[in-house]
């Protein structure tokens, strides 16, 4: 799946105009995390059309890049994350930063992943055959 | 043309013929015991003479310096001068033929022809940029589309529609018609353009080649000041070897105290005109840093040539002691992979100056990680610190959000004295 970065200087009321955009256009956030350091964040988010949508954002100036993630669903229970994330460690899967968000129709756990390395990834979701959204 | 010192000196003593009644220069002149031209029987002589500064256009504003009978000037420009009162030049209709035959010249050696569509993004008006091109052009024969300065996306459509061959602006204007280029409904493939005649603010290789790149064009540095004649004191040749000085100007370069310094070494411009009627200039500082080269060029050029203009003395930050130029950071900048929209902040904290580099982020430079974005911004900070010799801060900003000149670009924002 592809998350969208979105660049985001910080200034005083940047990200609620980024925000808006995303509603003027809209776009249904279904995830969303935003890094921060002391001059700008990432806001990075999962939408329905993140290609569409990225096109759209440029449209209005704003620096947008396309990252592949994988989304994989987490038994909703005590551990359900750690059992997922041992069994790629397992495989040398290396996590770049992750984030999670909760379907709300099937109360679904999902974590989002960014990892070092995509082919080692995909190595590993194939012998792991994790569910995935 | 391959000139002989008594040449020169020729050329010289006429100036100096055509000053000496101006009050100023009798004067200064006398004390140093020139009455004459004849006095003058050396270059060493001549390098005796006190130099012409901004300053003294100032005290004889606005017509003081001017050797010609007001009824004789046809036109006056003015320097864009952000301080004080602004430098007033005036012109004959003979220095008006010479400017345009000049420009003409070095136009031609660039391969423009009376075929090519000139499109002058130059500002028309006081500033010498837009009328001197325009002359000279037209002296060619070339089409002049004096379009001036502004209004972007009208200057990209005419630029499909008329076919326009040749830019001529700032490179910092260059470069944003070829980022409104990227962005507009015109394709890079509907337009003629191939050469860009670019000058009138200092700019690095660097950016030649950026601009070179977006707009698929072979581009030229032009150089020249209000002061001495305006553009086409110099032009770049297509072999890129410097600017080659056209032979109505007799250059030297000084040390900060005035010394004559030698071939290929770096110091401030000075210059004398030759021939010129109205306002003739008798070793006027440029504050312009550069080199001087004497010889035959490839291209056919005899004479002298000067390296490209880094920097202006007038543009030199003095943070902690140490001199700056927004060149140097231009072109680390550039080095990185950042698009050259920059600006300089300077601010104070306690006694100590700080420095603030502000780069825009692009598509290009921009990463979904932080630990990639900051190791870029880390590296950049460490070439510009190496270039600089003192520590910078960098911020990384949002595309577009340091302000585009259609003009001569602001570089910088000096918040030292404001604080005080």
């Amino acid at each position: 799946m592809l998350q969208l970065s979105i660049f985001l200087e910080n200034a005083k009321g940047r990200l609620a105009e980024v925000i808006s955009l995303l509603a003027e256009c809209k776009v249904n956030l279904r995830a969303l995390s935003l890094a921060d350091t002391k001059d700008y964040g990432v806001l990075r988010i999962i939408v329905d059309n993140p290609e569409e949508t990225a096109v759209k954002l440029r449209e209005r100036k704003v620096v947008v890049s396309l990252t592949p993630v994988w989304v994989l669903k987490v038994p909703d229970r005590t551990g359900g994350l750690a059992e997922v994330l041992n069994q790629l460690v397992q495989q040398d899967v290396v996590v770049e930063y992750m984030y999670a968000f909760v379907e709300k129709e099937n109360e679904q756990a999902l974590v989002v992943l960014r990892v070092q390395d995509k082919a080692i990834m995909e190595k590993a979701m194939q012998t792991l055959n994790l569910p995935v959204k | 043309m391959d000139r002989t010192e008594e040449q020169w000196l020729e050329g010289l003593r006429k100036t100096v013929d055509k000053v000496l009644p101006i009050r100023h220069y009798q004067e200064n002149y006398g004390a140093i015991g020139i009455k004459r031209a004849e006095d003058i029987k050396s270059l060493k002589d001549f390098q005796r003479l006190p130099l012409t500064t901004k300053e003294d256009l100032r005290k004889n504003y606005p017509f003081g310096l001017f050797a010609e009978p007001m009824e004789n000037i046809v036109r006056l420009h003015a320097s864009s001068g952000t301080t004080g009162k602004p430098t007033v030049v005036g012109y004959t209709r003979q220095d008006i033929t010479l400017w345009a035959k000049i420009v003409a010249n070095e136009l031609k050696r660039v391969g423009v022809t009376k075929k090519d569509v000139v499109q002058i993004a130059y500002g028309y008006g006081l500033f010498t940029g837009g009328m001197g091109l325009h002359y000279g052009c037209e002296e060619l024969g070339a089409i002049v589309v004096p379009i001036s300065g502004g209004n972007t996306a009208r200057q990209l459509m005419l630029m499909r529609d008329f076919g326009s061959t040749v830019l001529a602006c700032t490179p910092s204007y260059a470069l944003y018609l070829a980022e409104s280029l990227e962005e507009s409904q015109i394709s890079r493939d509907e337009l003629k353009l191939k050469i860009g005649i670019f000058g009138a603010e200092p700019w690095t290789e660097g950016m030649r080649e950026e601009i070179e790149a977006r707009l698929g064009i072979k581009a030229f540095d032009i150089y020249g000041l209000s002061e001495i004649m305006g553009p086409g004191v110099a032009l770049e040749c297509p072999a890129h070897q410097g600017l080659h000085i056209d032979e109505h100007f007799y250059p030297e370069i000084l040390d900060e105290e005035g010394n004559p310094l030698r071939d290929g070494e770096r110091g401030e411009l000075v210059i004398t005109s030759i021939k010129k009627e109205g306002f003739p200039v008798l070793r006027y500082r440029t504050k312009d840093l550069t080199t001087l080269h004497y010889g035959t060029c490839s291209c056919g050029h005899v004479g002298w040539s000067m390296d490209r203009v880094s920097a202006r003395v007038d543009d030199m930050l003095i943070i902690r002691g140490v001199n700056v130029f927004p060149s140097q950071v231009e072109e680390a900048i550039l080095l990185e992979g950042f698009e050259p929209h920059y600006l300089l902040v300077v601010y104070r904290v306690g006694n100590l100056d700080q420095l603030e580099v502000q780069v825009e982020v692009s598509e290009a430079t921009f990463f979904d990680e932080v630990r990639e974005l900051e190791g870029r911004q880390d590296r950049l900070k460490k070439r510009i610190e190496d270039s600089l010799g003192i520590s910078v801060r960098i911020r990384l900003v949002e595309p577009k959000s340091i302000p585009r000149s259609e003009g001569k670009a602001i570089r910088v924002i000096d918040k030292r004295n404001k604080e005080g």
